[in-house]
């Protein structure tokens, strides 16, 4: 199906990171099955460095695909880089997704941070609450476009 | 092996179809409007292709009209109902939840002109009764539209009692059987329909291409104006080898009815019996009142589009009604008016198989969607909290 680019398919097809992880030091989850899209990413830190990243994902194509693209993002990364993971990167990342599946990359982005804040609270890692916005949660937003039919 | 399943999407055009529509594009593509012989020839291509669609309908060739597929049929024949009604000052019309959005989003039209619309529930079971409709008639009642056979369940509607209903009370009555015709029996004398819609993509027939049933007496409405084509009711040169194509077809479905019927039913039982072994699955709609060939389930934990895309990689061509296949946010209206939450609902995978399918392939279904549903269940947050019992199973 030409829906997708080739990236997005090989990521779909094969997902990098994929699987839950016993011993995460931060897991976040955000969307809602109401939606069609949940993704839960675990995350391990050794001094301030992402050094292992998994996740699950409930959803479409671009759903996972844009969920294994952050993991392999920021696998690595300070946590603080991290943090500054866009939407705009996993979509690029990814070359590019339809417009009406932008959403996916912004629920990777919205996972990391989620997952990111959940470390901090675990391990009583003091923060600026602004960083995380109001609720990591809020910002997933779709606009109800017109439907179409096959 | 690649498995085409979506045939409730579209079908192949039949080798027979081909044959016959293939002198009218370079030999007798005659004008069917010109006085000279290759219009003429045309012309009766024309009508013997109206005599051989009406007669697979047990219609008169005067009441075909043939159209540019089911949604210019369906838009006709409800505007019809609609203008009819209004000229008596009756501005309310019956339908139900679950139609096609060629008749729902030509009622909303008429909503906003100020006609009063009634959807009727579907039940759990995706079947209307007459009593629902009989229940909803009112004085100012203009025309009920009743969708013959939904094309995502595959579940069949009481036409032909519906049908006796509104005779008795005066109210026209208008059937979509765009997913009946060429599939099960359709006779318009039995059904009591005032008007039916069909299109020929749905049984092997060409794209784009289809017809409006109105009985005699029923004053069509335009929905394109123009030429004096199709007895001044639908304008535009008649495309003769998409018209000669769809009576092929139609033609050669009908012939074969009672065995194609046996023979697809046998597979879909088949199949319903295969991917019922999948733990928290469900099959939507009606065990018995279905058409041969369309099985709709869902499987819990999962989304459609995923499983679609897997199984296409797979071989298997189908089609699901979850948010991100419909393009919108919410699932299937169809799959909603049978009230299935959401969450279950993005779950859904519709199979359409037909005579041209072979029990290989339904082998190949059985085999490779048990395997592709357990692969996304285990990358799936739901069904990690369904299993852990954090979230109740719903089905
Ligand atoms: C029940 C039903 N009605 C109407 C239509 C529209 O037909 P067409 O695509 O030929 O306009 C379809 C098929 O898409 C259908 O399944």
């Amino acid at each position: 199906m030409a829906l997708y680019s080739d990236k997005v398919m090989d990521h779909f097809q094969h997902p990098r990171n994929v699987g839950k992880m016993e011993d995460a030091d931060g897991i976040g989850e955000v969307g809602n099955a109401v939606c069609g899209d949940i993704m839960r990413m675990y995350i391990k830190v050794r001094d301030g460095i992402i050094t292992d990243v998994s996740f699950i994902t409930f959803g479409c194509g671009s759903a996972i695909a844009s969920s294994s693209m952050a993991t392999e993002m920021i696998k690595g990364m300070p946590i603080e880089k991290a943090l500054e993971l866009s939407n705009k990167a996993v979509a690029e990342a990814l070359d590019g997704l339809p417009a009406h599946k932008l959403h996916c990359s912004v629920l990777a982005e919205e996972a990391v941070r989620a997952a990111v804040k959940d470390y901090y609270d675990k391990h009583d890692i003091a923060y600026d609450p602004a960083i995380f916005g109001c609720d990591v949660a809020c910002a997933h937003q779709h606009d109800h476009d017109a439907p179409a039919e096959a | 092996m690649y498995v085409y399943a979506d045939n409730a999407a579209t079908t192949s055009l039949s080798k027979k179809a081909l044959e016959a529509m293939t002198p009218y594009f370079c030999e007798t593509y005659g004008n069917a409007s010109s006085l000279h012989s290759p219009g003429q020839r045309a012309a009766e291509a024309l009508q013997r292709a109206r005599e051989t669609v009406a007669g697979a309908i047990h219609a008169d060739f005067k009441e075909i009209y043939f159209t540019g597929g089911g949604s210019e049929a369906d838009n006709q024949a409800i505007l019809t109902g609609a203008a009819i009604g209004a000229r008596k000052g009756k501005k309310h019309i019956i339908s139900t939840a679950f139609e096609h959005h060629a008749v729902l989003h030509t009622l909303d039209k008429l909503k906003k002109q100020g006609y009063e619309i009634t959807l009727l529930d579907v039940h759990e079971n995706g079947v209307v009764t007459a009593r629902q409709v009989a229940d909803a008639i009112r004085e100012d009642t203009a025309l009920v539209t009743v969708m013959f056979v939904n094309n995502e369940i595959g579940t069949i509607q009481p036409i032909a009692e519906i049908g006796a209903v509104c005779r008795e009370r005066g109210v026209l009555f208008h059937t979509d059987a765009v997913q009946a015709v060429g599939h099960i029996p359709v006779d318009v004398e039995a059904l009591n329909v005032d008007m039916l819609s069909m299109a020929a993509h749905k049984f092997h027939g060409p794209k784009g291409v289809g017809a409006l049933y109105a009985r005699r007496g029923v004053p069509l409405v335009n929905v394109i104006e123009g030429g004096q084509q199709e007895r001044g009711k639908r304008g535009g040169t008649e495309n003769i080898p998409g018209i000669v194509g769809m009576a092929a077809a139609l033609e050669e479905a009908v012939t074969g009815l009672d065995r194609n019927m046996a023979y697809v039913t046998a597979l879909r039982e088949k199949l319903i019996g295969g991917l019922s072994k999948i733990p928290h699955s469900r099959l939507n709609g009606d065990r018995e009142k279905r058409v041969p060939g369309t099985v709709n389930f869902c499987f819990e934990g999962i989304e459609g589009e995923s499983l679609l895309l897997l199984l296409d990689a797979r071989g298997i061509a189908a089609s699901s009604g979850s948010a991100c296949t419909s393009g919108s946010l919410d699932p299937s209206h169809v799959l909603l008016a049978l009230g299935l939450p959401h969450e279950i609902a993005h779950g859904s995978l519709r199979l359409s198989i037909d005579a041209y399918n072979t029990e290989e392939e339904i082998d190949h279904i059985i085999r490779s969607v048990p395997e592709v549903v357990d692969y996304l269940r285990d990358m799936s947050p739901v069904w990690d909290a369904l299993e852990r019992g954090e979230t109740p199973h719903l089905i």
